[in-house]
């Protein structure tokens, strides 16, 4: 005891899928495996629907759950103690536990809460819920028990051959192992939102690939620097992709030379969209991923998505699309890019900004618009000069 | 690659980098220490401190060195701050500072200083009867720069010593001087001047602050007693050894590489306003080494509809280096406080670029920039003009 941190994994909706649920927990298991690797000294392994990681005790406790809750599928993780499954060692054990809980956390009140996984343990779970009790009580003399507000929950959890007891749940993103749901390509650009919108594909277990627009040198070459890190911040969860990065600097010359102003940013959405396509078709993807949130800008007004949407025949998935700009801001500080993402760039140049921008465009004067374009020649071109890059997790 | 951007860093010179490298092979001792390779190491110190001083035209003044001109500025204006506290709260400096000034000002204000920045004219030039009516007994400290580092116009340095010695002010007079020396004669009358290795092509990290003889200043930084016990910290051998060097070499050919810097200028001047539309000088037209002049080094141009720093990553796709503003403050967000304190529309400082020239730079690579820039700067137009 004391020598090894053993940390029990929970998995959240992957209990749920039936016949899968042997597939969904080794990916799991491999994913967190994966993370761990960095750390010397670290097991993973499956047992009985749970996941156990014992790590070497010299390890940095929170390092390791920081990674674990990194991974989609955990819905939530606890650092426990282990002991023999008989009621004398795990009284022991309880007492040892919350020794510590109290120099820790100074807490004063507790509950105990068993369960048997083993059922032909002796002991029902009620009852080993008031033995422990009493034997912390005994053991601890400062606390009390309190059954409605306890300030510690202690869990007792006895399974065949060994019964582990713990109190916090720490919680995971949840979601699914990823690699559990196809793969689809997403448009990521600087902002707050596109990193947030692949997290979220990521975390239903979708393989992610990402597509990067760039207008140099009307844009710097800083502002892709800053692309790229944060796509290395969204890679620590979902692992490394590949991005490709497209200069639409040609298309959008072709566009203010020969459409109206106003249908600018329109009309380069629908060739960033259609430019994703192909790469996605030509890389395995099933969807395209947006961090397109309606009504945010001209670009996102229901009538604008409409018209976006009709020039692929690939499903758009816009995980964003309903939510406040503050919620997804708070969603962009929770997993870590949000500081990175404002992070002041003169995204500079005006020329490709309409001062008045359609907010209720209309699909056919649109495709007008696009007829005094050499759309097909155009868009291959930019396809061809595709530039792939690997993003590693920061 | 064509390097206009010597107001930023320059290229440093390869005898510099030669002298550095043997410096760190060999002469590797502490300075302090009292053995025969700290002695070794005092002597380079001692050599580059005189090759500073030189080079500076202040031969029996006091080199203090420092980490660069950002520390030899903040050193000078707190230290002669806090000098003077007990004769005034005044101190007078001048809008188009570095931000190595005006951030230290701001601090002063905040401890309760004033500070009274001197605007300049749509040349970047300063009014020296508009600096006579604000230095008066209480003032402290009076801070200008000697060249502009974002037009290049030249200020009237020993004039506000002179103001201020018939004001019979107690103000010490600091000049930064990190974009002049080297370049042109430093002023005669100055208190305290900030030098900086790597803008005459010595290593980063190196500078000083010079001292007028017999001036006594507090310690800035505290510890070991170094610099006389002015600026403490184990002396950075290889840069000051660099920087003595590039100071010797600077100030040995200054008035021929100036000339020649100077045609370079005229030339880049003619090459664009022949080759594009509309191109504005910002700060004095004329090069020279006089008050209201321009160091022939440093040559801003607006080309009015486009922005700079479009211009600028086309030029470097060319491999030509140019700034907009100044290096400093080009990636934060917000508009060249030089340009506007001369009074520039919006529309100008956005398509404002800084050419900064040094003796590395040849007529062929002027030509081929300006012809490089007038191109960028029409098909930006020819974009801009679809709107």
């Amino acid at each position: 005891m004391g020598e090894e941190h053993i940390f029990i994994v929970r998995c959240g909706e992957v209990a749920l899928k039936g016949m899968n649920k042997p597939f969904f927990e080794r990916m799991l298991a491999e994913r967190i495996r994966k993370l761990l690797k960095k750390f010397d000294g670290v097991s993973v392994y499956r047992h009985e629907g749970l996941i156990f990681v014992r790590a070497d005790s010299s390890l940095d406790k929170g390092a390791i759950i920081r990674e674990i809750s990194k991974v989609f599928g955990v819905a939530s993780i606890s650092p426990a103690a282990e002991c023999e499954s008989t009621m004398e060692a795990i009284g022991e054990a309880a007492v040892r536990y919350m020794l510590e809980a109290i120099e820790e956390r100074g807490i004063k009140t507790f509950k105990v809460e068993a369960k048997r996984a083993d059922k032909n343990f002796p002991v029902k779970s009620p009852e080993i819920g008031r033995r422990i009790g009493a034997a912390v009580l005994k053991g601890c003399k400062v606390l009390k028990v309190d059954v409605h507000n306890p300030d510690c929950r202690l869990f007792v959890d006895v399974r065949h051959d060994k019964t582990y007891i713990y109190q916090d749940k720490i919680p995971g993103f949840g979601g699914l192992p990823l690699g559990t749901n196809g793969k689809g390509m997403s448009l990521l650009s600087g902002g707050i939102d596109s990193p947030v919108s692949t997290w979220m594909m990521a975390k239903r277990g979708m393989l992610i690939e990402a597509v990067h627009f760039h207008s140099y040198p009307y844009t710097s070459e800083r502002a892709r620097d800053k692309v790229e890190e944060l796509a290395s911040l969204v890679a620590t969860y979902c692992g490394r992709f590949r991005m490709h990065v497209i200069n639409l600097l040609p298309i959008q010359e072709q566009i203010v030379r020969n459409c109206p102003e106003e249908e600018t940013t329109i009309l380069v959405r629908r060739f960033m969209m259609r430019i994703a396509e192909r790469l996605a078709v030509s890389n395995d993807c099933n969807m395209l991923i947006t961090g397109e949130n309606l009504g945010q800008v001209a670009s996102q007004t229901a009538e604008a998505l409409v018209v976006t949407d009709a020039c692929v025949n690939m499903p758009v998935m816009r995980p964003l699309i309903g939510m406040d700009k503050v919620d997804i801001m708070d969603l962009a500080k929770e997993i870590g890019t949000y500081e990175k993402s404002i992070e002041p760039y003169e995204d500079c140049c005006t020329v490709f900004l309409p001062k008045h921008p359609v907010t209720k465009p209309k699909l056919e004067r649109i495709l007008e618009s696009e007829s005094r374009l050499d759309c097909e020649a155009l868009i291959e071109a930019a396809v061809a000069s595709d530039e792939v890059v690997t993003i590693y997790p920061a | 690659m064509i390097y206009l951007d010597n107001s930023a860093t320059t290229r440093q010179h390869d005898e510099v980098t030669g002298i550095m490298i043997r410096c760190m092979e060999e002469t590797y001792g502490n300075p302090s220490s009292l053995h025969r390779a700290g002695l070794e190491a005092e002597r380079i110190l001692k050599e580059a401190r005189n090759q500073i001083l030189r080079a500076s035209g202040m031969p029996r003044g006091r080199a203090v060195l420092t980490s660069g001109g950002t520390e030899a500025d903040n050193t000078a204006v707190f230290s002669a701050a806090r000098a003077g506290r007990r004769q005034g709260k005044k101190i007078v400096t001048t809008a188009v500072e570095h931000p190595a000034i005006l951030e230290c000002m701001k601090h002063l204000e905040e401890m309760g200083y004033e500070v009274i920045r001197l605007g300049v004219d749509s040349r970047c030039c300063l009014d020296p009867a508009e600096a006579e009516s604000a230095i008066d007994s209480s003032t402290i400290l009076v801070s200008v720069m000697q060249v502009n580092n974002e037009t290049g116009a030249i200020m009237p340095v020993d004039e506000l010593a002179d103001i201020i010695r018939a004001k019979k002010s107690p103000a010490l007079l600091h000049c930064d001087a990190v974009q002049s020396f080297g370049k042109i004669p430093l002023p005669k009358k100055a208190d305290m001047i900030s030098v900086s290795g790597h803008k005459i092509h010595g290593p980063k990290g190196s500078g000083a602050l010079i001292l007028r003889e017999g001036l006594h200043l507090k310690p800035y930084i505290y510890g070991g007693g170094q610099e006389g016990g002015l600026r403490s910290g184990t002396e950075n051998v290889p840069a000051i050894a660099g920087f003595g060097l590039a100071a010797e070499m600077a100030a040995k050919d200054m008035k021929e590489r100036m000339e020649r810097i100077a045609r370079l200028r005229s030339l880049m001047i003619d090459e664009l306003k022949a080759k594009t539309e509309d191109v504005k000088v910002s700060g004095p037209l004329e090069s020279g080494t006089r008050p209201g002049e321009c160091c022939a080094s440093v040559l801003n141009v607006s080309f009015p509809g486009t922005r700079g720093e479009v211009i600028l990553h086309t030029l470097e796709q060319k491999g030509i280096c140019v700034s907009t503003g100044s290096a400093c403050s080009s990636n934060k967000k917000g508009r060249s406080h030089v340009l506007k304190a001369m009074g520039l529309s919006d529309r100008d400082i956005e398509g404002a670029i800084r050419f900064s020239f040094s003796g590395y730079n040849t007529e062929e690579e002027i030509k081929e920039a300006a012809g490089a820039a007038a191109e960028a700067v029409r098909s930006f137009r020819k974009l801009g003009s679809f709107r």
